[in-house]
């Protein structure tokens, strides 16, 4: 047992530092920092001085543009990034297209599409959900029916995030729909600019606009791009969902947004004294903290047992459920801190240039819709009821 | 970045859980557990044999182990087994004893498991750190005289000696005291989860030499041992639960179906299973620092173990009996002593809050 990272990872954490410090913009490490909105244009602009590292896309193999890491190299880099509040990367296209196209696609279309997933020049976004297909994804009726070289394709996805900027979808569709639930479904890539294709932005309990409708209405989508086999896109979409899962547990993200609100604790007052010395809100700190020292070093654990050839089953899951349980306990903790000043809600000053007089303490202006809005994820890439059945299915085994 | 045990420590793991499956059996334990003695001889001759003692101290003591993950391996089966022999009070005041005396010649026969002793520190009144305790010992012709009163200690009927602490003019002092000393009462009883424990009363107990003058060291250094070896001992025992309740889940039938098929037990043991990897972070995080961690830094990741431990605790032998049902409610089946220990480890050196206030406290110092 030895909880030491080697002398090359340490050596390649001070190289993942440097970088940071070198590259990142202090202007979109503030925003992060800050709870503030990032533009498209941000995103774009994160990705770019990744991929000019050769690092956005760490995981991919080298023949199509990754850097070789390890499992251990990527969880160093994931952890730094977020510790140094760099935007996330957008995974739609990187990290969950991408190896659905590397193991399922054609050569065609690894080479027309991945180098663009790279390079920027096109947005991908996730068809998944329907308004009747939550967590019974399955159940999915959005139909695909083929009329020469193309797919007529008809329906509805939700919970599009950031349809609105994307130029491609990959989607579910059904293809047969006379077959078994699972077995009718296909993998499409439809241009979100074809004619029939309609984006409606759906605002959030925080105010916020990130997540869309979109409308498939006679869609003509080629033939080629239909990944895989028809009727496959099951295994494709499952393969998806278990694929990138060392940074599920969220742990880097979770330990900045820790110290955050610990140096918050330390300047906030509550009842004439620190509000770090408040019995109640420190032994609430303290509890998340301990969870946050356990989780670390169980996702470590899952991490050295991917790079040991396990792999990840029910693990997984447990990850995305502490690990979301942990993110939300400290979005709570924020929302507390401020007290009253957690309700006054003016959402131009999470924006670019807000030069309004502030109300109240620094950032506690974002930190109700923060919370508000991360409630989102104990809810989707699986909800963590379902995250317990998988647990359940795969140790009970029933 | 490895998560395994080396090969020797994990055969000694490996040993020691054989050793218990084949001498030690639940119901063979309970009889002793529940017994007038409170443990075997027989089985702790045998573990002494097989130098699960010294895999406890470091070469310096005449040992062969001692580090974090050893106490961790060692006390994790011990819990796996629910072993009630005196493996605490060896590894607790051997570990003072072997800072504060080294030399002291009682201290071989602890490292070879031939002797045994108690740990006798912990009082009826629990004070604030530092306070000083109850228990003071006055120069006397001759040597010293104790006076005083120590609670709850483990094992001591069964102890050939007696670590006890008691303040003197110098400070926290550590004395030897044997089983047979005069002025010493011994009022022995059973613990609700097995073994035995007894009350310790010192009047007018003298004894010619003192251990240590200062032995603040020794005793933070028995209570870091001690932390770490009562978590790893509450994760084995939650291992165990659990395998017993996921196997239950499979067989036990309501309804016409395995119960395990319900959603409500389903996500009740998801919640379980979670929970105990996390039980195990904790303790390898205890281990890691007992052995590269020192003072404050040390004994911040050591509380927040034993308050993982307990609330886990709480929470695994409340949903093992829960999900068993009725007959998880039954002496005889084994499940029940499980929940017994897991519970009665977060009533030993500090409970789940106070770890969580003394994990506060030690992060503002």
């Amino acid at each position: 047992m030895d909880l030491r990272f080697t002398p090359e990872e340490e050596a390649f954490r001070e190289e993942v530092r440097a970088f940071l410090r070198d590259k990142l913009p202090r202007r979109l490490s503030d925003k992060v920092r800050h709870d503030h909105t990032l533009s498209k244009a941000d995103m774009e602009e994160w990705h770019a001085i990744l991929n000019a590292r050769g690092w956005l896309a760490n995981h991919w193999p080298v023949e199509h543009g990754g850097p070789g890491w390890s499992v251990v190299q990527r969880a160093i880099f994931e952890e730094e990034a977020a510790r140094a509040h760099a935007p996330r990367v957008i995974p739609f296209g990187v990290s969950m297209l991408a190896p659905v196209l590397i193991k399922y696609g054609t050569e065609e279309q690894k080479s027309r599409i991945l180098p663009r997933i790279l390079d920027g020049s096109d947005w991908w976004c996730q068809g998944y959900s329907e308004p009747g297909s939550g967590s019974d994804l399955a159940s999915l009726k959005t139909s695909a029916v083929r009329d020469g070289d193309h797919y007529i394709v008809n329906g509805q996805k939700t919970w599009t995030t950031l349809g609105q900027y994307a130029d491609w979808i990959f989607c579910l569709v059904r293809t047969d729909p006379k077959a078994k639930a699972q077995e009718g479904i296909s993998f499409l890539l439809i241009d979100m600019k074809s004619p029939g294709v309609e984006v409606r932005p759906i605002v959030l309990l925080d105010g916020d606009a990130e997540v869309n409708e979109v409308f498939f209405t006679d869609v003509r989508v080629p033939v080629g791009n239909l990944v895989g086999e028809e009727n496959k896109g099951w295994t494709y979409a499952k393969y998806l969902l278990t694929y990138e899962r060392t940074n599920i547990a969220g742990v880097g993200a979770s330990a900045a947004a820790f110290d955050r609100l610990k140096a918050l604790a330390n300047t906030l007052t509550r009842g004439g004294r620190p509000l770090a010395d408040d019995p109640l809100f420190a032994a609430r700190m303290a509890r998340v903290e301990i969870e946050l020292a356990n989780m670390t070093t169980t996702n470590l654990r899952v991490v050295a047992a991917a790079a040991g050839g396990g792999a990840p089953g029910a693990e997984s899951s447990m990850l995305k459920i502490k690990g979301t349980e942990i993110r939300q306990a400290i979005t709570a903790l924020f929302r507390r801190a401020y007290g009253p000043y957690a309700q006054p809600f003016i959402p131009e000053a999470f924006e670019e240039g807000y030069n309004g007089e502030p109300v109240g303490p620094e950032d506690a202006g974002a930190a109700a819709p923060s919370y508000f809005n991360n409630r989102k994820l104990s809810i989707f890439g699986g909800s963590n009821e379902v995250q317990r059945n998988i647990i359940s299915k795969m140790i009970v085994g029933l | 970045m490895d998560f395994h045990h080396y090969d020797d420590r994990q055969m000694l793991a490996d040993t020691l859980r054989r050793y218990l499956a084949a001498e030690a059996p639940v119901e063979a334990r309970n009889r002793v557990a529940y017994g007038d003695t409170g443990y075997s001889p027989a089985v702790w001759a045998g573990l002494g044999e097989l130098g699960i003692a010294g895999a406890l101290f470091g070469e310096d003591a005449g040992g062969f182990g001692g580090s974090g993950f050893d106490i961790m391996v060692v006390f994790e089966e011990l819990g796996r087994a629910l072993a009630v022999e005196p493996f605490l009070g060896t590894l607790m005041a051997g570990r003072a004893l072997a800072i504060a005396a080294p030399e002291h010649a009682a201290l071989a026969e602890i490292v070879a498991g031939t002797s045994i002793i108690a740990f006798a520190h912990q009082e009826p009144q629990d004070r604030a750190a530092g306070d000083p305790l109850a228990t003071r010992a006055t120069k006397v012709e001759g040597g010293w005289s104790l006076d005083g009163a120590k609670a709850v200690v483990a094992q001591a009927e069964a102890a050939a000696l007696l670590l006890v602490s008691a303040e003197t003019e110098d400070g926290r002092s550590l004395f030897l005291v044997p089983a047979g000393a005069k002025g010493l009462t011994i009022r022995g009883y059973a613990n609700v989860d097995g073994g035995r424990s007894a009350e310790v009363t010192l009047r007018g107990v003298v004894v010619a030499d003192r251990v240590a003058a200062d032995g603040a060291a020794a005793i933070a250094e028995a209570e870091a041992a001690g932390l770490l070896a009562l978590s790893a001992e509450g994760l084995g025992a939650m291992e165990v639960a659990k395998e017993a309740t996921i196997e239950y889940l499979r067989t036990r039938k309501q309804f016409g179906v395995p119960i395990g098929k319900f959603q409500a037990l389903q996500h009740r043991i998801a919640t379980v299973l979670m929970e105990v990897e996390q039980a195990r972070s904790a303790v390898i995080n205890a281990a890691d620092a007992f052995d590269n961690k020192s003072g404050t830094a040390r004994d911040r990741i050591l509380s927040a173990a034993k308050h993982t431990i307990g609330a886990i605790g709480q929470l695994v032998a409340e949903e093992a009996i829960q999900m068993h049902g009725g007959i998880g409610m039954t002496w005889e089946l084994p499940l029940s002593h499980y929940a017994k220990r897991i519970t009665m480890i977060d009533q030993q050196l500090g409970d789940q809050d106070q770890h969580l206030q003394r994990f506060i406290a030690l992060g503002r110092s």
